[in-house]
């Protein structure tokens, strides 16, 4: 392990296994600034789920997190101070340490109604501060700007159709680099090791949806521990049953996190698949709206000019397609050149692009 | 009581912080006392029209996400809701199962209220932020004691993720579990799963027994006054919690409506929710099964995204205080330090309920029972969340959701005026309490977190009209 510079890194690492930190680059952040590094955690239209997520790290836990990595300057959910003096950090710490703290944003940034569906606090003017503003000026003076969970990943699931906050991902709303670090709730270790490489190393390896690669790089599928009954064709018919869930639900093979290897809470203890329930696709972007419904199996793939039948996917062929396409659709939505291309036909959610109903 | 709202010097807070979600206090001081509160919720999202169409089984999953901090609440309520409109009770183990995932996740809500949210008002808190600045100078404990909770407070966050174990055993993950679904639950039982959880409970216990009661007797010791402040007579609603057996209606925690102490068993039909203050267009007053809500921002006078419920027009109190008060456990009075106190003594009951719970499992007994959603029809869930009775109502048609409404127990708690110009409960809890210092009005903040709101719960409360459906799913509209 490479030295730091951090009293009890050594320590508080504990929990991570080696492969969480990858490539290594001497980042500005690491040398120029040993010691604890500013942070901000900004809830805007969330359910807080992934804070409490964080709580739950188990190696280094939330103590030592704040006394060896993080400076959390503002967190609604655990902050001492409230009203005008709370607002007052969060004003001066975007001064003060304009281009050296990272911003995590946690929940989707509502945009109908002027953005007036969600609020930090009151501004030292008096004037309300909206989610929406405070992203945007926060995310502008931040060395890195996170979205940790879904909402802010991806503007969902309370962006689900048809939105009726306007809510967008962080990405849509900020004009700069975003690292999504998506889950519902996020994993306490993608959320820790997310940022520890941040204050160390500097950005790490990320995919083409700007997830770190050493999260998110893998299907559930590949990883799970029923893929011999899936390649095998023997499937559960019920929950609660300890075969392959594919053909009652499990987004497994389009969703991209390593739950099977890391399991949840800070013991690593169970994923949903092991405690025989589906996965519902919570990391995907693709996530409530085309993963539900949960129950039901993967859909027919209909996209202008190509056809896979989900039907298929258990042959080994389609798969692949499927997936390759799953993806590939996903980038395109998010960066908006598919509905450009294709604007018309994808126009409303639920349409085109749909799961199979019964 | 409206001319109140003019006079004395305006208190604005606004974020109150340590609540999950946002809200704003506005309080008029004179004479050193609040005379006059309003209490606001500074978010909105919509919920119920997202489940609209989606298939009702997925309710479960999707009205967890409403809240962080209590998804299992949701989510027993939603499965009530489809057994109800399927007809379909789950297994024996099933049941018990799922009142030990929904304990857990109450036990991580509890003491982490206690501690990461009640405790910064009363505790001098290492000089380490986020927990600097602090919210006050009033600061009583001794040395001695004082080192002792600060050291419960770093506990706390270790033995609230070991609650969360209990989630991530039976659900798969935490929070947002994948154990309740609708007809049951989801894991087999065996006797090492038993083995682990009573040892996850046992040393749950433990912290509580020896560390949470003993420390709110701290607080009690030291802030003796604060039986005095966010006073409010026993008017409460508890909608029932943790149900015996799957067969008889009978609850743990028996549903019951306290009116001026007197108690009577619950009609629904009673309920109505109210608009007039609320940042929604209307002024009619209507069950929740049948109100029709449009969010409107601007609206004069209107200063929450949260409805205003009424029990035959009067503002009834949930949470720990109201649940053990219906039972017949705890009749002290109603004051931010007897909702402490009811919080820490329902954790230790919850404890051993649970250990009861996992020694009535029987490894080898069905754990789920298959049912078939209907076509059409209509189911109610009422469950007791961690702040209070939780309501989901549920219509179907041709398979899928109709209409969906939820009634959250911030939504009772954390109320607005009604129609009348009545005070929701924190509001009414709010009047008469002394403020030493306008800058640092800790003594509000302390009668807010003793109620636990929780804004990401009440601001979802909304079936919007065709015409304000705007937008579509973020991913679809790019930069
Ligand atoms: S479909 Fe789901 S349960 Fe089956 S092997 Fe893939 S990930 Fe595992």
């Amino acid at each position: 392990m490479r030295d730091t510079g951090v009293p009890g890194t050594g320590e508080a690492l504990g929990g991570l296994r080696a492969g969480d930190i990858r490539a290594p680059e001497p980042s500005a952040a690491a040398s120029e600034r040993p010691g604890k590094h500013p942070l901000v955690w900004l809830e805007t239209n969330t359910c807080h789920g992934d804070i409490l997520s964080a709580l739950n790290g188990r190696h280094p836990d939330f103590g030592a997190v704040l006394r060896e990595l993080l400076d959390i300057y503002w967190t609604n959910t655990l902050m001492g101070a409230k009203g005008h003096q709370a607002v007052a950090v969060l004003e001066k710490v975007v001064v003060e340490r304009a281009g050296e703290y990272i911003l995590v944003v946690e929940g989707t940034v509502p945009t109908a109604a002027g953005g007036r569906y969600a609020y930090v606090g009151l501004r030292g003017n008096g004037e309300p501060w909206t989610a929406w503003d405070a992203v945007v000026e926060l995310a502008a003076a931040a060395r890195h700007v996170v979205a940790v969970g879904s909402c802010a990943a991806w503007g969902l699931p309370f962006g689900a159709h048809p939105n009726p906050t306007g809510s967008k991902p962080v990405s849509a709303v900020v004009d700069r680099p975003v690292i999504n670090v998506p889950g519902c709730p996020a994993h306490p270790d993608w959320i820790l090791g997310t940022l520890a490489h941040l204050v160390w190393y500097g950005v790490p390896e990320l995919d083409a949806l700007n997830r770190p690669v050493v999260f998110y790089g893998e299907t559930i599928h590949n990883l799970c521990q029923r893929r011999h009954y899936f390649e095998s064709g023997i499937f559960a018919e019920e929950v609660g049953e300890p075969w392959c869930l594919y053909k009652i639900g499990c987004k497994g093979p389009v969703t991209y996190a390593d739950c099977p290897s890391r399991q949840w809470c800070g013991e690593h203890l169970n994923w949903p698949v092991g405690a025989n329930t589906p996965c519902i696709g919570c990391t995907s972007p693709e996530f409530l709206e085309r993963t539900a419904p949960f129950f039901e199996h993967l859909p027919d793939v209909r996209l202008p000019g190509v056809r896979v039948g989900a039907d298929r996917i258990g042959v080994g062929a389609g798969l692949a397609a499927a997936l390759g396409i799953g993806l590939h659709l996903a980038g395109k939505l998010l960066t908006g050149r598919l509905q450009k291309e294709w604007g018309k036909s994808l126009g409303k959610a639920g349409k085109t692009f749909r799961l199979k109903r019964k | 009581m409206a001319a109140d709202a003019e006079k004395g010097q305006k208190i604005v807070i606004n974020p109150t912080t340590r609540t999950v979600g946002a809200s704003q206090i506005e309080a008029r001081v004179e004479g050193g006392r609040v005379i006059h509160a309003r209490c606001g919720a500074t978010v909105f999202r919509g919920f119920e029209l997202i489940l609209r169409d989606r298939d009702p089984r997925d309710a479960a999953y999707i009205t967890q996400r409403i809240c962080g901090i209590c998804p299992t609440a949701h989510a027993v309520a939603a499965s009530f809701a489809v057994e109800d409109l399927a007809g379909v009770r789950p297994p024996h183990n099933g049941n018990l199962l799922r009142n030990l995932i929904f304990a857990g996740d109450m036990l991580q809500n509890h003491i982490r209220h206690f501690y990461l949210f009640a405790v910064p008002d009363y505790v001098r808190l290492p000089e380490l932020r986020p927990l600097v600045p602090p919210p006050t100078t009033d600061y009583r404990l001794p040395r001695a004691k004082n080192e002792r909770l600060v050291d419960s407070y770093f506990q706390a966050v270790d033995v609230s993720r070991k609650a969360y174990e209990i989630n991530a055993l039976l659900g798969g993950k935490a929070p947002h579990p994948h154990g309740i679904i609708p007809g049951g639950s989801s894991v087999p039982v065996t006797a090492i799963t038993v083995l682990n959880l009573l040892s996850i409970v046992k040393s749950i216990q433990k912290f509580i027994e020896e560390r949470m009661l003993p420390d709110v007797h701290t607080l009690a010791e030291h802030y003796p006054d604060y039986f005095e402040i966010g006073v409010r007579g026993a008017d409460f609603l508890s909608f029932g919690l943790f149900p015996l057996d799957p067969e008889t209606s009978e609850d743990y925690f028996p549903g019951a409506a306290v009116i001026d102490g007197r108690m009577e068993a619950v009609d629904l039909g009673e309920i109505t929710e109210h608009l007039r203050y609320s940042h929604f267009d209307g002024e009619e007053a209507a069950h929740p099964a049948r109100g029709e809500t449009r969010p409107d921002p601007d609206k004069p006078g209107g200063y929450s995204w949260c409805k205003a419920p009424r029990y035959r027009g009067r503002a009834l109190e949930g949470g720990p205080l109201a649940q053990l008060w219906a039972r017949g456990d705890y009749r002290r009075g109603v004051s931010v330090m007897d909702r402490l106190i009811a919080r820490s003594l329902i954790s230790r009951e919850v404890a051993v309920l649970m250990r009861k719970w996992l020694t009535a499992l029987i490894p080898g007994e069905p754990v789920f029972n298959r049912y078939r959603v209907p076509e059409s029809g209509a189911g109610v869930g009422l469950t007791g969340a961690m702040r209070g009775g939780v309501g989901h109502w549920l219509e179907v048609e041709g398979g899928r959701i109709k209409h969906y409404q939820i009634i959250t127990p911030t939504a009772w708690n954390f109320s607005p005026h009604d129609d009348q110009g009545g005070l929701g409960p924190v509001e009414e809890a709010l009047i008469g309490t002394p403020v030493a210092d306008a800058e640092k009005p800790v003594e509000i903040a302390r009668v807010l977190h003793s109620f636990d709101p929780c804004m990401s719960c009440v601001a979802h409360v909304i079936v919007l009209d065709e015409k304000e459906k705007g937008g579509q799913s973020p991913i679809f509209q790019g930069r």
